[in-house]
């Protein structure tokens, strides 16, 4: 066992975290505040999803990070190491795409990475051409290796780069929007991808301004908004956070009835089905939704079930991301500032 | 995985000279084998072939009255063809190539976004400007080496090498001549470094590579044009083409070189002030393409 003080770049700043930051803060010379004061925790192991929507700040982040841009306050860590002052020794661990793919055109894929791999000190030269056709495979991009980057559709660019961040072993991968310009399926392969490489212990550090593309492989989520880290932490654990629903499906007769007996026992926002339900359907299923609070759902089925009424369902609903960050900021995830 | 073991033994790093060597060879590869600087480097090559054909068909010195007598001596002696093609390509051609390929070192980069790729890789920037500026170097060798080389093959086969006959008259013999022009040939590629270091500072400004192209571009035109008003003389001596001119110390019988020692010594201000330049700019720019 080596002592995380043993290794270069985790000194003493390491406390388990891949990525650290105190107060990070980008001012643009215009004025504007795009990363404001944000401290980020990314434990190792970790797939962190650094969501926000389009201008919150995420690449800005990642530039400052990676050593692209220097914070106009605050400071970071990367596995333990301060950006930018230890770079060359820490970055070589850490593969990443930022703000999409871009490489030279007239070159091919392979070209593309070897050009890559010739500026890394730390990579051997004798395995470039075996690492480049591996991380191709990889990344799918195996059968187009020798054709000229410009040639490449949006997805294959976007699987370049994937490639170019794993030609190396990484501890920490940093992925800037990876799913950008991908179709579905394309989606579904890069979240494979991700899941594979964090089985394997890589932490990775994900944005992207999809919520729902990215939500499900993360541990970890963290949430811009406008420059600041609205929220983060374990992604069970903050959706657990939202405000449940309760859902309650009954008869359309019984529905007046259904309402008081939800009130009573303390539901707010209780809304019973706009309108009054068609003749035909007049004892057809409704749903009544209602704000679950502290009360647990069992006391309120007993409650229902005891003042007589059918209840043909009961479901508690938890807000997804989307909705937790449209409940905090009460805007939607869309917006681009 | 417990978290003693996350982090890998840490990979270690090849010794500095070893990767600035290795990341030269890619550049040279990018540099040399991208096609629109070879297309520049067939551009200069042909000046000579075209310049000798036309002599050599006409085979009258139909030139000897207006440039300098080393234009008119090329139908008697080949060796004089490398001589009038540089002499040719100085104020404009070899400017704009050297202008393309240094002002296009660091901005085409930029401009592509394989710029931060290449520094998260990681390359260190002072590694990186410096890979990139002897690269812009060699270019520029290759740029002076095309003319000369190309006017020494064709210079040969319409004219024949002979005997080299000095500014003042006097002959030297054939070997000499070729020693001669090789200084020739070499001077000019050092006056050159100047405006490469120029180029190199302009390229670290921007993202947008035309843009630091034709700023270098202007940059040389700017130094003819001061250099031939007499009004600002007293800045004459400093200006980065006020000593291009100077090669053809060469062709004297008895070699001044301290007048060569001054040109070279004005380039290499040039180089350290706007190699300084570029260095404090690169080292510490946010990088935001
Ligand atoms: N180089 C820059 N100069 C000035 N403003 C910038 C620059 N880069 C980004 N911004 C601004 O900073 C904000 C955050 O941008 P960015 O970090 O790219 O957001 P995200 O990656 O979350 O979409 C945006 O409002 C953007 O316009
Ligand atoms: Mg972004």
């Amino acid at each position: 066992m080596t002592s995380p003080a043993e290794v270069p770049g985790t000194g003493g700043a390491d406390d388990g975290l891949a990525v650290r930051t105190a107060g990070l803060t980008k001012r643009f010379r215009s004025g504007q505040v795009a990363v404001d004061g944000v401290d980020l925790r990314v434990p190792r192991g970790a797939v962190y999803g650094f969501l926000g929507p389009n201008g919150s700040g995420k690449t800005t982040t990642i530039r400052m990070l990676l050593g692209l841009a220097r914070p106009t306050g605050g400071r970071a860590w990367l596995l333990g190491a301060a950006m930018p002052d230890e770079a060359t020794r820490v970055l070589p661990r850490v593969g990443a795409l930022v703000e999409g793919p871009a490489f030279h055109p007239y070159l091919s894929g392979r070209a593309n990475l070897a050009r890559l791999d010739a500026g890394d000190a730390t990579a051997d030269p004798r395995t470039a051409r075996r690492r480049a056709e591996a991380a191709l495979d990889r990344v799918g991009l195996g059968a187009a290796a020798a054709k000229p980057y410009r040639q490449y559709s949006l997805g294959m660019k976007q699987r370049l780069g994937l490639a170019a961040a794993l030609l190396q072993p990484r501890d920490l991968l940093v992925l800037d929007e990876p799913t950008n310009g991908l179709d579905p399926q394309g989606t579904r392969e890069v979240r494979h991808l991700v899941r594979e490489l964090a089985d394997a212990g890589t932490t990775v550090l994900v944005s992207s301004h999809l919520l729902a593309e990215i939500e499900q492989v993360c541990t970890h989520v963290g949430i811009m908004s406008r420059g600041h880290l609205l929220l983060q932490g374990e992604r069970a654990a903050l959706t657990e956070r939202g405000a449940a629903r309760l859902v309650v499906t009954t008869r359309a007769t019984q529905v007046t009835a259904a309402v008081e007996v939800l009130a009573g026992v303390g539901l707010t926002e209780v809304a019973p089905p706009d309108g009054i339900p068609h003749p035909a359907r007049v004892d057809g299923p409704v749903r009544i939704t209602a704000a679950l609070g502290p009360t647990p759902p069992e006391k309120v089925s007993a409650a229902l079930v005891h003042a007589g009424i059918d209840l043909l369902g009961l479901e508690v609903v938890r807000p997804n991301l989307e909705q937790l960050f449209v409940e905090l900021t009460g805007e939607g995830f869309d917006v681009a500032r | 995985m417990s978290l003693a073991e996350a982090p890998a033994a840490p990979p270690v790093p090849a010794p500095a000279p070893v990767a600035w060597l290795r990341l030269l060879r890619s550049e040279l590869r990018l540099v040399l084998g991208r096609r629109r600087n070879q297309v520049l480097l067939a551009g200069l090559a042909l000046v000579p072939v075209l310049l000798g054909t036309v002599l050599a068909l006409t085979r009258d010195s139909a030139l000897s009255g207006q440039g300098p007598s080393f234009v008119g001596q090329v139908t008697g002696n080949g060796l004089f063809l490398v001589v009038a093609a540089l002499f040719l390509c100085l104020p404009f051609l070899l400017p704009l190539c050297i202008g393309i390929a240094s002002g296009d070192a660091v901005a085409g980069e930029a401009g592509a976004g394989t710029l931060r790729y290449l520094l998260v890789v990681p390359v260190p920037r002072t590694r990186l400007l410096t890979v990139k500026a002897v690269a812009a170097l060699v270019f520029a060798a290759c740029a002076v080496l095309a003319v000369a080389v190309t006017g020494l093959v064709v210079g040969a086969l319409y004219f024949g090498l002979h005997d080299v006959t000095l500014l003042s008259g006097s002959t030297v013999p054939v070997g000499e001549g070729v020693l001669r022009v090789a200084g020739i040939v070499a001077y000019v590629a050092l006056s050159l470094t100047g405006l490469v270091a120029v180029g190199l500072f302009f390229s670290t400004l921007t993202e947008v590579p035309v843009g630091a192209m034709a700023a270098t571009v202007v940059v040389a035109i700017v130094s003819t044009v001061l250099d031939s008003l007499p009004q600002v003389s007293a800045i004459h001596p400093g200006l980065l083409t006020h000593h291009w001119f100077d090669f053809a110390e060469f062709l004297r019988v008895q070699v001044d070189y301290g007048v060569l020692g001054q040109g070279l010594a004005v380039q290499a201000a040039w180089v350290a002030l706007f190699g300084s330049l570029a260095w404090a700019r690169f080292t510490t720019a946010d990088i935001t393409s």
